[in-house]
């Protein structure tokens, strides 16, 4: 375009091939900038994605380690157990706040007998090192084994958030004189106990399994409810959209006339695709909650609202993989005498399973990493009861999902879950990455070469 | 053009398989086919010549409703096989093209094995009844299409993993397989070497004593070679058609001498 030149060309006849002429040092250089701006824009892409998972990393991977003080516990039949029948539902009588003080006087006990220096911490403030979370699993212990009241038995307990923040350098003696939650001789306290190797920091696996828990103690908030609500979004999503999306596509492919109806629908799936998820949202809320009477929080409206967002994603990639077929294959099988149906599940989807599996599972993982519409249908509830089983009704129960988790989890006040929401998004790119992995493996497996 | 052979010209057979009367096909609104009457001979090698986009693939594809699969192919006229309309509303393509057969220019092998190749067009018009009745067949069609020698070892090995030559022998025994009346090739060798071209034009004139077979061709030496009747085709229209040898010794219409001489084309 640019390289024509007006008036005769000039050509240098007779000029020497190991020097270059003006022109060509030209075009060399054109081509030298075009690569450079090539490498510029990959090279600044990655960065970025370095920046931005190494900034995640640093925050969140301190959530999969939890301070824990392990010590022994005598479940002491006159607090726990007035009546002295091991009645499971009488002793049910009994709150939590009798079990704190149950493990506050055996906390006490346990650092006197280990001999540790507690000067300067009071009693109470020995107890507060203990998270709340404590005295209900404790509970939850006894009265599912009546059998262990009257007995010693030893109990790993959260320490609280700031504990927690402290061994992970959030806390600082500065900001715990300023705290009203921690004091600077409870710090002291913990390093001697991590000494004495009862304040330990295992692998945190309450936080992958554990529900949520409020602001009061953010040490025992776990991502348990929000992965059971994706895993149940995600199998109904795919049980919705697969058949729907790829019948939708077959049709539309191989058997719709080619008209005007036909354009108009396949411009509209190409504008669905390209609808705010919000408004999806509306949408759900609109039909499946207010008209349908479906409840509210629930994976099942939770899915049933993604799928009207991934349908035409699946559509879309769907329809390019059949159309991906080879032509002579088509002309292959209808000039033996094949029908349009022996056409399409002999030939075609055989040859096109692994563009439509792939495009599924990308439309899944992008459906996993939706919010937006959540939000709208209640989602993001503060759920700390799991959903009951898949086929108990779960999927009806209130549920979160891992990345409303996220958000709810960045806009709550306590400290301590700016780590928990960094390592709640990392579960979830954990969980994209084996769907994409899981989509290179299909498509690797799947392939057919002609 | 020393490598003619233009012998056995002998047309015994004069019964006609296919007749075509007046058709016309439009692509939208260009006009491809414009009246064309021909009779095609049973047990006949026929070929279609003229230069590109003549209307001759387009004709061939008339012969089993492959034009149906183009939205914006029109036909009009009307053509018989055995006598019966193919374009009648009560025909059912499916069962036409069961007996009307086609190779195409490029091999297009399906993606399976060689067994499955051959046999899939059997297996779903129910030709055979137990897997022995199918080997059979498998085994005929690869022998009619003169393969089988060549893969009767490696018969679950993939067809496209064949050489060209083999895999467009690979689809005739396809064709073969379902026993059609006839045959359509569209240009079958363009893809091929001089060597497994020669195998092909062994083999039309082998599978002349069952089917009337059609095909087209860029090649006059080609259709000098294996026809008994040559049809040419100029600009959408049928010039000239009559006995092979009287088309390239004595053609009647100007046209068809400037493109036998290699002045149009």
């Amino acid at each position: 375009m640019t390289d024509v030149t007006a008036g005769a060309p000039e050509r240098a006849r007779g000029g020497s091939l190991l020097e270059g002429s003006a022109r060509t040092k030209r075009r060399r250089a054109r081509e030298w900038r075009m690569k450079a701006y090539g490498i510029g824009a990959i090279v600044l892409s990655l960065a970025t994605l370095f920046v931005m998972l190494a900034t995640i990393l640093m925050d969140g991977v301190s959530a999969f380690r939890q301070a824990t003080i392990t010590f022994p516990v005598t479940v002491d039949a006159v607090i726990v157990d007035k009546a002295g029948n091991r009645n499971p539902e009488e002793m049910a009588k009994v709150t939590t706040i009798g079990y704190k003080r149950l493990l506050s006087q055996a906390f006490v006990a346990h650092l006197a007998a280990e001999g540790i220096d507690t000067a300067g911490v009071p009693e109470k403030d020995l107890g507060d090192m203990l998270s709340d979370d404590g005295p209900a699993r404790l509970r939850d212990r006894v009265l599912a084994d009546p059998s262990l009241v009257g007995q010693v038995v030893e109990v790993s307990v959260y320490a609280t958030g700031r504990i927690d923040g402290y061994l992970k350098g959030r806390v600082t003696r500065a900001t715990a004189e300023r705290d009203t939650n921690v004091t600077p001789e409870q710090l002291d306290l913990a390093d001697n106990l991590v000494a004495a190797g009862i304040l330990t920091m295992p692998f945190n696996w309450g936080f992958l399994t554990g529900p949520d828990a409020s602001d009061l103690r953010p040490e025992a908030s776990g991502l348990g409810v929000a992965i059971i609500g994706s895993l149940y979004m995600m199998v109904l999503v795919a049980i919705f959209t697969v058949p729907v999306g790829v019948a939708a596509s077959i049709y539309l492919e191989e058997f719709a006339p080619k008209n005007r109806l036909t354009d108009l629908i396949e411009v509209n799936i190409s504008n669905l695709a390209a609808v705010p998820s919000i408004v999806f949202g509306i949408l759900g809320l609109a039909i499946f909650i207010n008209f349908m009477g479906l409840p509210q929080s629930s994976s099942l409206v939770g899915a049933l609202v993604i799928s009207l967002m991934t349908l035409p994603t699946i559509i879309i990639a769907t329809r390019a993989a059949i159309r991906a077929v080879p032509p002579s294959i088509r002309e292959a099988a209808l000039g033996i005498g094949a029908s349009k149906m022996q056409l399409v599940f002999h030939h075609v989807l055989p040859l096109a399973m692994p563009g439509i599996m792939t495009g599924t599972i990308l439309g899944l993982a992008s459906a996993l990493g939706e919010t937006a519409p959540l939000l709208l249908i209640g989602m993001v509830a503060f759920v700390t009861n799991y959903p009951a089983g898949p086929f108990e009704g779960g999927v009806m129960d209130p549920a979160t999902a891992l990345p409303v988790q996220v958000y709810s989890w960045a806009s709550r006040s306590d400290p301590a879950f700016i780590e928990r929401s960094s390592g709640a998004i990392i579960v979830l790119l954990v969980f994209l990455v084996i769907m994409n992995v899981a989509a290179i493996l299909l498509r690797r497996r799947f392939e057919r070469r002609w | 053009m020393n490598d003619m052979r233009l012998v056995e010209r002998d047309v015994s057979n004069r019964q006609a398989k296919i007749e075509a009367r007046g058709v016309q096909v439009h692509y939208g609104e260009k006009h491809a086919l414009k009246d064309v009457d021909v009779a095609i001979l049973d047990r006949t090698v026929t070929a279609f010549i003229g230069p590109s986009g003549c209307g001759k693939s387009t004709f061939l594809r008339c012969l089993n409703r492959m034009n149906d699969t183009v939205a914006s192919a029109k036909v009009a006229g009307r053509i018989t096989l055995d006598g019966q309309d193919i374009y009648d509303p009560r025909i059912d393509p499916v069962q036409l093209r069961a007996k009307v057969g086609m190779v195409f220019q490029k091999p297009n092998p399906f993606p399976k094995s060689i067994y499955e190749n051959v046999a899939y067009g059997p297996k779903i018009h129910g030709l055979a009844r137990s897997k022995a009745e199918l080997d059979e067949i498998v085994e005929t069609s690869l022998k009619k299409a003169a393969l089988w020698n060549e893969v009767k070892d490696r018969l679950a090995a993939p067809g496209t993993g064949l050489s060209g030559g083999q895999q467009q022998r690979l689809c005739i025994a396809r064709a073969v397989a379902t026993a059609p009346e006839v045959l359509l090739m569209d240009e079958p060798c363009s893809a091929l070497d001089p060597i497994a071209t020669a195998q092909v034009e062994e083999l039309i004139d082998e599978l002349r004593s069952q089917f009337s077979v059609v095909i087209v061709t860029h090649s006059m030496q080609q259709a000098a070679r294996v026809s008994q009747k040559t049809a040419f085709f100029h600009l959408g229209s049928l010039v000239e058609y009559g006995e092979t040898g009287q088309i390239f010794t004595t053609p009647q219409d100007p046209r068809t001498e400037a493109y036998i001489t290699g002045r149009i084309g």
